[in-house]
């Protein structure tokens, strides 16, 4: 019934840059009629942005849009939606005081001048929802509902405009594991009446399981195209990750000489944001001298662990020590008085725009003598001191007085480096150090890291750079859905083996 | 990361509009300016004369002792309720409730300057004020430990305890601390040991505003120099980087509130001692409220509160010669009064939103 051969929607050649970043790079994609196509990739590998060209959000900087054999200047999501494609956006858009019908209807001009024409569109949804086996109350407001009766509203909104090229954008990262399985159902239920559907995850599990076939991106190109069958979630994960491990950062090999353990983690278990178990039990240390490297596919759990572990998540169960000072559900402020350093995972966490670079730089020691006596600053020695800092970590800037929101990417990173470092903490927790700067600061701040560990401090580095992981780390655990699942030490690590254990193999 | 990108560049237009904002001085000047431009366009179109009727505002409230005196009496209440919004909003909490505040101060000052007898006004003034302070911040602290605690939305609790506090003033004043003699719902007059000192002879300018001043610099000292300050500076702007950095977002905000209250409640006290002299229901005609425009204008800045409270009361006060002499209804202040409220307003939303974005890059 469908012709197999004409791909619905074919990218030719999309690239498309946001000031010096290159998001996608000469993307070619195929979505063949009645398939379900995952998109697969690390935050930042260019899905997102690839789908919102061709939904129409961007323009292309080259490239061309094939929609059913033709080509197509997608101006705006408006125009997407004639063309029969629709997309569900990881954030709804909803108006969440409105009714389910009002918010599908919104925006169509359904009914006369007078009359909104509801009536008629509540029997067009209930048929939909009849027809694709979707469960919601027409006339239940938006804020009455879950999360995944939500997903199935903004789905029903793309079905109400007759499309028949659906875009989902990591639609399993807000639902539960049953209502994942809901909409896995769905999702076959749309295909079987024809709809050709793009599945945005980094879920390897995902990927594999519901898709008919997988394009892999990577640093905003496409690695490669597999058919679902054909693959396996190690493949899968290798492809993600990339296999050229270049050794930048020069790491001697650890002198074996004694080490204690600087911090202890014992069955730790951490909530998520959606009630979820976002860490199941994990234990492991970080000597000094030691860095260790987890890695593993964002949103394993690596977050809630280490804002677990800084004091800013509450720890369900289980305990840690650093130094044998049990820290399990302390303050933030006495897990860094207790030397703890914390470079955050966004590094808009840690820049105050608003602050000078001096100001932002004496952050986390502004509140002790010599920095202040009395409740009263010491301006002179906190200015004195950023400037050394400023001037020793090579932070480019206008000036020690111009406000942080100044600064480059990678000079606030460094700056957020330069504060946490200079501190001596004896635990440094760094969380993607490296994630969105330039090369130049990437190579400084992983040399820092080293430096450190070399001064016999402990790293706990979490990354999904598979490279980093490698070049930095003396040790390296794999977390996979909240829980470690494999150890390795740096000689025994290879990229097949860290692929097998992201994939959820047990090592 | 596209809401980043496309914040390093922006429309020429935002870029422009983002220049002046950045420069406080400029565009707090620019926001009197076009409302006074629109004001005068409005007067135009009723067929007054802008410039005449902006010259007789000026006069009466400037230009002879009476009104140069009473323009600075109610400078004095809006610059303290001024600086208590502006600290307050300076760690994100919105505090509607700085006339609440004003009354609970004018209740303990009343308290202090009336029932306490008999001793030197050396101490007793300043005990009253301290006092009304001391209302201020209590009755702050509710809603602050609120927030903090059971994140109970600012607006909402500070708004409705407003209501809460004007209606125990009026029961005071009509029960307990009723003068009984003078036959009005007005409490016994205060002590004199507690009496403001008259600052012009013969005019009720009283030496609040020496205070008031006072306590607009300390602001902007704990502000600039203060661990605390600086503290509240980091929570204001970016709270998760505070927090990240081991500072006690909430404490830092209650903190920040009760002085804010005991800003407020100061206003009270000294509407109480310097100009009041007892407690009267409705003494305040919503100088909290107007504290909020004040703020806003001065863009949360303590030492520019100064300036932007004098023209509230400028305007205030130069209304009735505006009426007077230039038949220009006295609705047309409130008229402008607005349009600087919405100006302010614009601008402090642009420039949080550009901050916000700012930090989510």
């Amino acid at each position: 019934m469908i012709d197999h051969h004409i791909p619905v929607v074919r990218l030719v050649n999309i690239t498309k840059s946001f000031g010096d970043v290159i998001a996608d790079d000469g993307v070619n994609f195929e979505l063949l009629p009645g398939e379900i196509h995952g998109l697969l990739g690390e935050n930042g590998a260019g899905k997102t942005t690839l789908m919102n060209i061709l939904y129409g959000l961007h323009q292309p900087d080259a490239g061309e849009i094939l929609i059913r054999g033709e080509v197509h200047q997608v101006s705006s999501p408006h125009k997407a939606i004639e063309l029969g494609i629709g997309m569900v956006h990881q954030h709804f858009m909803q108006v969440a005081t409105m009714s389910v019908i009002d918010n599908i209807i919104l925006g169509l001009k359904v009914g006369s001048d007078f009359k909104l024409g509801r009536d008629a569109a509540r029997k067009r949804l209930l048929e939909l929802c009849k027809l694709y086996g979707l469960n919601v109350d027409p006339d239940a407001f938006i804020w009455q509902l879950s999360i995944g009766d939500r997903q199935r509203v903004e789905i029903l909104k793309a079905l109400y405009r007759d499309v028949n090229i659906l875009i989902l954008d990591e639609p399993t990262s807000v639902l539960t594991p049953q209502e994942t399985t809901e909409l896995f159902y769905t999702i076959r239920k749309l295909v079987d009446a024809g709809l050709s559907v793009i599945f945005i995850t980094h879920k390897l599990e995902e990927a594999t399981s519901i898709t008919n076939r997988v394009t892999v991106m990577r640093d905003g190109k496409v690695v490669a195209t597999k058919e679902t069958k054909k693959t396996s979630k190690p493949e899968l994960a290798y492809l993600m990750v990339g296999r050229e491990v270049l050794f930048r950062t020069k790491v001697e090999t650890r002198e074996k000489n004694s080490h204690r353990d600087v911090l202890r983690v014992s069955n730790l278990k951490v909530k998520g944001d959606r009630g979820n178990i976002a860490v199941q039990g994990v234990s492991f240390t970080v000597q000094s001298g030691e860095i260790v490297g987890i890695a593993g596919v964002d949103g394993n759990g690596q977050s809630e662990l280490t804002q677990a572990l800084t004091g800013l998540r509450e720890v369900l169960s289980g305990n840690f020590w650093v130094d044998d000072v049990e820290l399990t559900n302390a303050s933030p402020y006495k897990v860094i008085q207790h030397g703890v350093g914390h470079i955050p995972e966004d590094l808009a966490d840690g820049i105050v725009s608003d602050l000078t670079l001096v100001e932002n730089l004496m952050l986390n020691r502004h509140y002790k003598p010599p920095y202040s006596k009395n409740g009263w600053m010491n301006e002179r020695i906190m200015e004195s001191e950023a400037r050394e800092l400023i001037h020793q970590h090579d932070i480019r800037t206008s000036g020690a007085l111009a406000k942080a929101g100044t600064l480059s990417g990678g000079n606030k990173q460094k700056l957020i480096v330069a504060r946490e470092i200079s501190r001596n903490p004896i635990l440094l927790i760094a969380v993607h150090p490296t994630r969105g700067v330039d090369i130049g600061a990437e190579e400084y701040i992983r040399n820092l890291l080293v430096q450190m560990r070399n001064r016999r401090g402990a790293v706990l580095l979490v990354s999904t750079k598979l490279d980093e992981i490698m070049d930095l780390s003396d040790r390296i655990l794999v977390m996979e859905k909240g829980r470690i699942m494999g150890e390795m030490m740096r000689e025994e690590a290879n990229i097949e083996k860290i692929g097998l254990l992201m994939a959820g193999a047990e090592g | 990361m596209a809401e980043s990108i496309r914040e390093l560049h922006p429309k020429p237009w935002k870029q422009w509009i983002k220049r002046i904002s950045d420069a406080n001085w400029i565009s707090t000047v620019l926001v009197v300016l076009l409302a006074f431009l629109v004001g005068g366009l409005l007067i135009l179109a009723i067929g007054g004369d802008p410039l005449r009727a902006y010259l007789v505002l000026i006069k009466g409230s400037f230009g002879n002792r009476n009104g140069f005196a009473e323009t600075i009496v109610k400078t004095c209440p809006m610059l303290l309720a001024g600086l208590s919004v502006a600290i307050a909003l300076r760690t994100e909490f919105w505090n509607v409730g700085a006339e609440g505040q004003i009354y609970a101060g004018a209740v303990l000052t009343g308290l202090a300057s009336i029932y306490i007898q008999g001793i030197s006004a050396v101490i007793h003034l300043p005990l009253a004020l301290l006092a009304g302070a001391l209302g201020g911040g209590l009755w702050a602290f509710i809603p602050a430990i609120l927030k903090a605690r059971l994140k109970v939305n600012e607006v909402i609790t500070t708004l409705m305890m407003n209501y809460i506090m004007t209606f125990i003033f009026s029961f005071l004043v009509d029960g307990p601390m009723r003068d009984w003699v003078s036959g009005l719902n007005i409490s016994p007059q205060i002590e004199k040991t507690t009496w403001l000192p008259i600052l012009l002879a013969k005019t009720r300018l009283h030496s609040g505003i020496l205070i008031a001043i006072l306590a607009a610099v300390v602001l902007a000292v704990i502000l600039r120099k203060t661990v605390l300050g600086y503290q509240i500076r980091a929570v204001g702007g970016n709270t998760r980087a505070a927090r990240f950095a081991g500072i006690a977002v909430e404490n830092t905000m209650v903190k920040a509130v009760i002085i804010s209250g005991m800003l407020a409640g100061l206003a009270g006290a000294i509407e109480i001692t310097g100009v009041q002299h007892r407690l009267i229901a409705g003494f305040s005609p919503g100088y909290g409220f107007l504290g909020l425009a004040v703020a806003l204008l001065a863009s949360l800045n303590p030492i520019g509160v100064i300036f932007s409270a004098l023209l509230f009361a400028a305007l205030l006060n130069g209304a009735d010669a505006m009426q007077r002499w230039a038949s220009v209804p006295i609705a047309m202040v409130a008229v402008i009064q607005g349009l600087v409220i919405i100006f302010s307003a614009i601008r402090f939303f642009f420039n949080r939103s550009t901050l916000k974005r700012k930090a989510g890059s």
